[in-house]
């Protein structure tokens, strides 16, 4: 005990410590390990060990017929499920050169929507909880229990829906379906409010996330960080509006772009892609045409052979779908670029020179997955 | 001096924000409004939940212990993880032709992933999703389970 306290002073400022975040820690969101070289308080580097909730989604996508392999991509990302859903379904259809009726497309664009609003919901909900607001956690989830009641009505899960189908959707959606959205919407435009009030007005908040984690456009440009974190930089990388797909070509909505480059803005452009989110789903939910809910398949699904990839905008940023067929029913290879491994790759970047404590808000900024980055 | 109005202009916001966050819990601690937590081991007996819960694969029988499935493996190629095993066998039918029916159906519930695909690719809609969702047991062995009911036959006129 006597040695450490004689230690000369500039001694314990040059050396480096270690510390091991994760792989259980509440506010990695799962299992995530972030070793942290630390000088002091403030961080050095850091090098994130993946792989703890390692699946082999991709290999295991190898032996399942296209159908099948939609209930996995359920667990890639499982607060965007229905969006990655879409992907699979997309480039099946493409693949093919199938024309899915309209009501699918409107069903499958206000269901990626809602998806999106609950996945923002629940990273506000932690985003709040990271930075000690544990008020925010539960009014999150307050919320996002009405989407959760919709999803459970029409498609008879609440979290992995594995809804869509290649062709269109499993079940035409329920007779309650619009009542339901349109409550949700009037009830959480006068949520979202509290959510103003109680987080991004807030000084405590503000002072721990403006300023923190500059990420500039070159590289949110050059590490692929897509999605609201890099429109938060200020790179319009919106798929929805750069390749557009089912009914986002047709509808009116603004890419939320913010150029602070810092957490506050990342957060800014989620809260407003909520109201985006709202705005899509008001255009569509009354004017849903009517039809079948499914285009006719083959029995059996089988790609020529070559290669495909489609890419659709995913809660946390572009997920690329890319298939290998050799004219089998299975998929010859099956590769998913997502969204959180490239977020993450950032992580290191922009959190040199910050204290360990924002290494938290930068990490809840990014909105990370874990099994989106693992699969 | 300007720094001297900004110190005090900055802690008169920063109260002030505070105050407006302490509302909105303040008032939803006096007027909570809608109350969404379910007081669920209290609620068990009047809990419905909604007609396309996914609670687990159940083979539909009707009133008479009649079902529908003639045992076609449909669902058991669908499946992605190899939840159903269907294991038929032979009858000979009243007019003397050997006919296949079910001899067990069996379903694995922890392996399922509840993706839907069995209840889907049906040709003779006899499988549906059941609405029991306490499937907690202490032996792995329980989670298998023969959807057929013992002594069921088949509808007649399904084939």
């Amino acid at each position: 005990m006597k040695e450490i306290i004689n230690l000369p002073v500039s001694n314990i400022e040059e050396e480096e410590y270690h510390i091991n975040m994760g792989p259980q820690h509440p506010s990695t969101h799962g299992v995530l390990r972030l070793l942290v070289s630390l000088q002091g308080e403030m961080v050095r580097s850091l090098k994130p060990h993946c792989g703890y909730i390692h699946r082999g989604i991709e290999k295991m996508c190898e032996k399942d017929t296209y159908p099948q392999v939609i209930h996995l991509t359920d667990r890639i990302d499982y607060l965007s499920a229905h969006i990655n859903n879409h992907a699979v379904c997309l480039l099946v259809e493409k693949a093919l050169e199938v024309d899915v009726p309209e009501r699918v497309r409107y069903i499958r664009t206000i269901m990626d929507e809602l998806a999106r609003i609950q996945s923002h919901q629940l990273w506000w909900s932690s985003f709040g909880m990271d930075l000690g607001g544990l008020t925010c956690f539960f009014y999150g989830l307050r919320d996002r229990e009405m989407i959760l009641d919709i999803w459970e009505e029409t498609t008879g899960s609440r979290f992995l829906q594995s809804y869509n189908c290649p062709g269109g959707v499993m079940q035409d959606i329920h007779p309650n379906f619009q009542k339901k959205v349109h409550a949700f919407l009037k009830t959480f435009k006068k949520k979202i409010k509290d959510y103003d009030r109680i987080l991004s007005g807030n000084v405590i908040f503000e002072n721990r996330s403006q300023g923190v984690g500059i990420l500039s456009k070159e590289d949110a440009i050059s590490y692929g960080v897509t999605g609201p974190s890099g429109r938060g930089s200020g790179w319009s990388c919106d798929v929805r509006k750069t390749e557009p797909y089912s009914m986002y070509g047709k509808v009116q909505f603004n890419e939320v772009l913010r150029y602070e480059c810092d957490t506050y803005s990342r957060y800014m452009v989620r809260m407003q892609e909520m109201h985006e989110s709202m705005n899509i789903i008001e255009q569509l939910i009354d004017n849903i045409p009517e039809g079948e809910h499914s285009a006719k398949m083959k029995a059996v699904i089988k790609l020529p052979a070559g290669e495909y990839f489609q890419r659709v905008e995913s809660a946390r940023g572009e997920l690329g779908l890319f298939v290998v067929s050799d004219g089998n029913k299975t998929p010859y290879r099956m590769k998913f670029r997502t969204p959180s491994f490239s977020n993450l790759s950032v992580l290191d970047h922009i959190s040199r020179g910050m204290k360990i404590a924002d290494l938290v808000a930068i990490g809840a900024s990014l909105d990370l997955v874990i099994p989106d980055i693992d699969r | 001096m300007n720094s001297f109005f900004k110190y005090f202009s900055d802690i008169f916001h920063g109260v002030k924000s505070l105050l407006i966050g302490m509302s909105v819990t303040g008032r939803y601690f006096f007027s909570p409004g809608q109350i969404v937590t379910q007081q669920y081991p209290e609620n068990r007996k009047n809990l419905q939940m909604f007609e396309r819960f996914k609670g687990e694969v159940i083979m539909l029988h009707d009133g008479n212990n009649q079902h529908r499935c003639n045992g076609c493996g449909i669902c058991e190629n669908n499946c992605p993880n190899g939840s159903i095993e269907v294991i038929p066998a032979k009858i000979t039918g009243e007019d003397g032709k050997s006919k296949r029916v079910i001899d067990k159906h069996i379903y694995h519930l922890g392996m399922c992933t509840f993706c839907g695909l069995c209840v889907k690719n049906c040709p003779s809609n006899a499988l549906g999703f059941g609405q029991e969702f306490e499937h907690a047991v202490f032996d792995r062995s329980k989670l298998t389970k023969v959807l057929n009911q013992p002594g069921s036959s088949i509808i007649k006129g399904v084939e």
